[in-house]
């Protein structure tokens, strides 16, 4: 069965709501979906009734989707009922506007599953950069290109020592699955980052997006990792990964996104250093030393 | 002797003392919500604490979120709500402004939610003292509001506001103000109801709007075409809420004994000079009224207990033709004290002269001998249109 009404106000090449369908396929019936505001918001529309057809949806303010999500929790818990609260928020969501709600529901262990669809900018209000833009990216606040490096989420929400904690992209559809199955089996805060590439905002043709959700894991840039009871692993093809020689050049991932068109040969170079030392960290992790 | 009515009602009152903010907790420990949430601000604090302690010994069968922020506070709640569970949060000063995105999310979703505003200045400068501003500056979210004099008020009103918001007729969040520290902090005598009158009185909440069975979306997007027709019905159902208040207060007046109404006439029929307040000075303008009318000045007040949905037909009635001093904690910069704002607007095209005094800010202390002062300058016609007790 579809979980998803048909006709979205999706862009063409919007990976979104096949990424929402392939939760709710694992979540099942007996889940509600938490959303701030975000594309989803317009996404899922008033002409749907605002929902994907099969589960309750909750539209919430920007900041606060973590801390809807626990209060409902906490409501069904009380009443005995036994349902998946999974918040479905942005990237501004939750690394900038949330990440204080975000942090108080991970410190808290709240029981709630937590997916942060990252199309790496508020892609909803016209492309403005997040703090999880790449560096060297364009958007409509970083003419020139962004100068800082993207926040390290996953890692942040490691260190809240949260049950789980997982890296998912929806090129390699097996393994985000089977990490949804994973975090629907835990209880406590759990934590996806899903990389979710964004044909307008990210300037490639709407033909490519799986392609380039495949090509950021294949040259390191996104990492497939997992992280329970405070242990660190690489899963599917990232185990390969490792070796710097197996991955692609990240100038196949570049080249073809209009966003990193005027990237400069020094900007490229110190994006390169983010993802070597992006991956320095989850060997470092790997071995135990945080 | 008295009779056998009068008799269980004295057997449902009991007597002691309590400061105003463990009267309010002991309310709502009373009410049975399922899920609270609280973040620590002064002058509310102790009775988070008090409330920390119920739910912890057991005494209150309660999840209590402990968030990072006040905005959070109010979106666990709301989310709580939605669940279907009974909910509570307090909070003052600037942790209602920090959460006032939410105020305004959860007035518009019109669902069931109780706070408590210990009424506190807001900065800068800092100022943990009593005035309104706080809690004027929340008056157009969609949400009730009651204001309480004195700690018996702040009980009863409690328990009021839980039953009130949850009404199928109305369902819409209901906050209470109560002013920080001369109320929250002070003890005065108070009369509680036993639980089983409470049970009786509040219900269990038996109805959610997140439903498996039945999923819908919730505060989703609205076009032009739609958008409006959300904030009619909010109006009407503000609208309608006026009645539904008066009637359950009515009910609760038979099972506690009391006299409530959203507002109260005190020697106001026959006043020639009427006071209008909210909050505990309240009882100051009362003692204020009682040596006036001693000295043969006919005095009297009229207290605004419910300020949202504004009693506009009580304070027509009561305040037409008469010279009227408003007594405001919350100022409206350009314009007017807030409360004055209202009985301006309620007594439109009626000729009554209206005074707007400004007084009591950040705590300043207003004495009833002051007041009296206010009523002795409007009969010389010496009161300003506008004054501030400073």
């Amino acid at each position: 069965m579809s979980y998803m009404l048909k006709g979205t106000a999706a862009c063409p090449g919007c990976p979104i709501p096949k990424e929402i369908e392939m939760i709710l396929e694992i979540t099942g019936k007996n889940s509600v979906l938490v959303v701030p505001a975000s594309c989803s918001t317009i996404v899922m529309g008033d002409d749907t009734n605002g929902q994907p057809a099969t589960v309750p949806v909750v539209h919430t303010a920007f900041a606060a989707s973590a801390s809807v999500a626990s209060g409902i929790e906490e409501a069904l818990e009380a009443q005995g009922k036994n349902a998946n609260v999974i918040v479905w928020a942005g990237d501004g969501s939750t690394s900038d506007i949330g990440f204080s709600a975000v942090s108080g529901a991970a410190e808290r262990n709240e029981n709630i599953m937590y997916v942060c669809y990252d199309n790496e900018a508020y892609m909803n209000t016209g492309i403005q950069r997040s703090s999880l833009t790449p560096r060297g990216a364009w958007s409509t606040t970083t003419p020139e290109g962004k100068k800082e490096a993207k926040k390290l989420l996953p890692f942040m929400l490691m260190d809240h020592k949260v049950p789980y904690v997982a890296t998912l992209s929806i090129a390699y559809a097996f393994d985000f699955q089977a990490k949804i199955k994973k975090a629907a089996s835990i209880k406590g805060f759990r934590y996806l980052h899903l990389l979710s590439p964004c044909p307008p905002g990210w300037k490639f043709d709407p033909s490519l997006t799986i392609s380039i959700a495949k090509l950021a894991v294949d040259t390191g840039i996104w990492p497939l990792m997992e992280y329970e009871q405070g242990k660190l692993r690489l899963t599917g093809p990232s185990n390969l990964y490792a070796n710097k020689a197996k991955r692609k050049p990240i100038d196949e991932y570049l080249k073809i996104q209009g966003r990193f068109k005027e990237i400069s040969p020094d900007e490229k170079a110190e994006l390169e250093q983010d993802v070597d030392s992006l991956w320095q960290e989850i060997q470092e992790r790997i071995a135990g030393k945080f | 002797m008295p009779g056998e009515e009068e008799k269980q009602m004295q057997n449902r009152r009991q007597i002691g003392a309590m400061v105003g903010n463990h009267a309010v907790a002991y309310a709502v420990k009373q009410a049975k919500p399922t899920v609270l949430s609280v973040y620590p601000i002064t002058p509310q604090t102790t009775m988070l604490e008090k409330l920390a302690d119920y739910v912890s010994t057991g005494e209150l069968n309660a999840r209590l979120i402990k968030v990072e922020s006040e905005h959070s506070v109010l979106a666990t709640i709301y989310g709580a709500s939605l669940a279907g569970a009974r909910v509570f949060t307090a909070t003052a000063s600037q942790g209602l402004l920090y959460m006032a995105e939410m105020v305004y999310w959860a007035g518009g979703a019109r669902v069931p939610i109780v706070g408590a505003i210990a009424t506190r200045a807001i900065g800068p400068p800092w100022s943990i003292w009593t005035d309104n501003q706080d809690i004027m500056a929340m008056r157009d979210t969609a949400w009730l509001q009651a204001m309480a004099e004195n700690v018996q008020e702040a009980y009863d009103l409690t328990l009021l506001a839980f039953r009130i918001s949850e009404d199928k007729r109305v369902l819409m969040p209901m906050m209470l103000g109560f002013d920080g520290f001369v109320l929250t902090h002070t003890m005065e005598r108070l009369e509680t109801l036993d639980d089983a009158t409470v049970d009786a009185f509040l219900p269990k909440r038996d109805y959610a709007l997140i439903d498996f069975e039945d999923p819908k979306g919730i505060g989703a997007v609205a076009g032009p075409k739609t958008y409006m027709d959300y904030k009619y019905k909010a109006k009407q159902a503000m609208d309608s809420a006026k009645l539904s208040i008066k009637e359950i207060m009515a009910e609760y007046n038979e099972i506690a004994g009391t006299n409530y109404n959203t507002t109260e006439c005190y020697k106001c029929e026959d006043a020639e000079y009427l006071l209008v307040a909210m909050g505990a000075w309240s009882g100051d303008a009362k003692a204020a009224v009682d040596e006036l009318r001693q000295q043969g000045k006919k005095a009297g007040l009229l207290k605004i207990t419910v300020f949202r949905p504004f009693p506009n037909e009580d304070v027509l009635k009561q305040a037409k033709g008469k010279e009227v001093i408003v007594l405001d904690r919350a100022y409206s910069y350009g314009s007017s004290g807030v409360l004055a704002l209202e009985v301006k607007s309620a007594l439109y095209g009626t000729q009554t002269k209206v005074h707007s005094v400004i007084a009591g800010l950040g705590g300043r202390d207003v004495t009833p001998q002051q007041i009296e002062k206010l009523v002795e300058d409007c009969a010389s016609g010496t009161l300003e249109d506008e004054r501030w007790l400073l």
